[in-house]
């Protein structure tokens, strides 16, 4: 018992609903960006235009087959110290801002991919059914397609939402302080006798998350799942 | 998808995979035009962007000679590059292994009849897929380093991997399992062998072979992921591109090691695609009646259980991506 009251005195030096906080709005932030980087990406994906396809698919593949730490190094070593890239005059709030940019485009490839699958789930009968009734394309898109294309790609969705959150870690490779995994290394490095209660302290707390998040993804997808 | 065979040769040298959406007919003459300017407009936006990159680059003085040659000189692929490659390799390979080896004993675990091993199983894997890789990597990092092992950067890399890879093979291993037709598990107990035999001797081998295409996404995701060892001075390729470029080439040296890891990954997604239309032929897990089109099913242990997408039931996995390729290319082959 003596352990833990000491442990709790020690980590009380350090601010971990806050360091929490701090990747909850990396993803909220980054979600956003990737669901809207990603919507255009598919948007152009599905396009009949063969410059546009191809532009989505280079930028897909690009971003699904580089590592996530190599983008938040790139949006650290290379567009801030090399490029010098800069948003204020405040050297935090710039690695914030960079960092949300680097998760937005990783993770929106993954976003765009989930979109695909679920388009992909729509049967080609049921838009050949939706023009042969007279529906136009704007309304065989919203009407018929979009409502299946978007119950079918909820589960890969929430799957890509449960990798940016736990890849908000990485944001301290761009720099970002006072997230949990630079905070855990610093309270790792003070406490070396409290290691294991830090490790879980931390992993307790995207546990609590992430699970969550799973359940209620997995519940909406079945849900919402089209019957066919 | 609908394959264009473009030129009027039977055997023709290049077919070009058409994306047919469901949103587009089959466009007509006017349709046509309309696409053709679109394209043009479409290529010139795009140019325009990468010009404006170019100039961009170029009025800062990236692109000249002096700020490239590191990335061919011979000292910088023997010291930097091919070291950092091949510790790249070595992490991602090591740990493939050992998740492939843990993914095994914890995905049989889930399945025993045992309930206290089942349940103890259960928390091991949930608990390595919802923790982020990188806290466990720096913890086994100061845990290793504490304790005095001589490459304490490297073992926490592969520990780390291993947790979070082996974790969703288990996963793999499960869903195989339960995905298996019930016949299998029914013909099994109708010649008398035990529910641990029955898994050893017929479930789990057939699970396997239907892993194999997944096992290999999985590869792609150990070998992105080993990329986190840059944080915690495992000598791996982003490392060693970053400091050969410290700090002012950073730019033209991360570049180089992006184009080798795209170029790996993109690689290895190939050949599990290329796998995955192999194995469709097999049956197994790949039969659309057996995995989608039945909601609930008696699964191998016989009790009910869902059996749509069961990777769907907990946190992410990257299979997933792969997984869904196979269920596009099924859908419209």
């Amino acid at each position: 018992m003596n352990l833990f009251s000491r442990y709790i005195e020690f980590i009380a030096d350090y601010n971990i609903f806050h360091a929490f906080w701090v990747n909850i709005t990396l993803t909220l932030f980054s979600g956003a960006l990737a669901l809207v980087l990603g919507t255009i990406a598919v948007v152009m994906r599905i396009s009949p235009i063969a410059s546009l396809r191809g532009a989505s698919t280079f930028y897909v593949n690009v971003f699904r087959d580089i590592p996530l730490t190599v983008v938040m190094v790139v949006m650290f070593s290379v567009v801030w110290v090399q490029l010098q890239v800069s948003f204020s005059s405040d050297m935090s709030r710039d690695f914030y801002i960079l960092a949300i940019i680097g998760l937005g485009m990783y993770h929106s490839s993954f976003i765009a991919e989930s979109l695909r699958s679920g388009i992909n789930t729509v049967p080609l009968g049921q838009a050949e059914a939706a023009r042969s009734i007279g529906l136009t394309f704007m309304q065989s898109a919203r009407i018929v397609i979009l409502p299946q294309a978007f119950r079918g790609s909820i589960a890969p969705i929430g799957n890509t939402i449960i990798a940016l959150i736990k890849n908000t870690t990485v944001a301290s490779v761009a720099a970002v302080a006072n997230e949990t995994s630079g905070v855990m290394a610093a309270a790792l490095e003070f406490g070396p006798q409290f290691n294991f209660l830090i490790f879980f302290t931390f992993a307790l707390g995207y546990v609590i998350i992430v699970i969550p998040v799973g359940l209620l993804t997995t519940w909406l997808s079945r849900t919402l799942a089209v019957m066919r | 998808m609908v394959v264009a065979h473009i030129g009027g040769d039977e055997m023709s040298r290049r077919t070009k995979v058409v994306e047919h959406s469901v949103f587009f007919d089959a466009p007509g003459p006017k349709t046509k035009r309309l696409i053709f300017f679109a394209n043009i407009v479409g290529s010139g936006i795009i140019a325009a962007i990468l010009l404006v990159v170019v100039l961009k680059l170029q009025e800062m003085g990236q692109l000249t000679w002096s700020m490239w040659s590191v990335t061919v000189q011979p000292r910088s692929w023997l010291y930097y590059f091919l070291p950092g490659l091949g510790a790249t390799l070595l992490a991602a390979l090591v740990s493939i292994v050992g998740a492939f080896i843990f993914g095994l004993i914890f995905g049989v675990a889930r399945l025993a009849n045992n309930r206290p091993i089942r349940w103890l199983a259960s928390i091991v894997v949930e608990f390595c897929r919802a923790v982020p890789v990188l806290l466990m990597m720096i913890f086994m990092w100061t845990l290793f380093g504490g304790a005095g092992w001589s490459n304490p950067s490297f073992w926490a890399v592969v520990v780390a991997l291993i947790l979070y890879n082996g974790s969703v093979c288990a996963e793999l291993v499960r869903s195989g399992v339960l995905n298996l037709p019930t016949g299998q598990h029914e013909a099994a107990a109708a010649i008398g062998l035990t529910r641990g035999q029955a898994l050893a001797n017929i479930l789990v081998p057939q699970a396997l072979l239907s892993m194999l295409p997944a096992l290999i996404a999985q590869l792609v995701v150990a070998l992105k992921d080993s990329a986190l060892g840059s944080a915690i001075a495992y000598s791996e390729l982003l490392r060693q591109a970053t400091l050969l470029g410290t700090p002012y080439r950073t730019l033209q040296t991360i570049f180089v090691a992006s184009l080798i890891f795209i170029a790996i990954n993109y690689g290895l997604g190939k050949m599990g695609e290329w796998l995955a239309s192999k194995m469709k032929g097999r049956g197994l897990q790949l039969d659309e009646t057996m995995s989608e089109e039945i909601p609930m099913n008696v699964s191998a242990l016989g009790k009910r259980e869902m059996l749509e997408d069961p990777d769907a039931e907990g946190p992410y996995d990257e299979s997933e991506r792969l997984r869904q390729e196979m269920t596009g290319v099924r859908r419209h082959l």
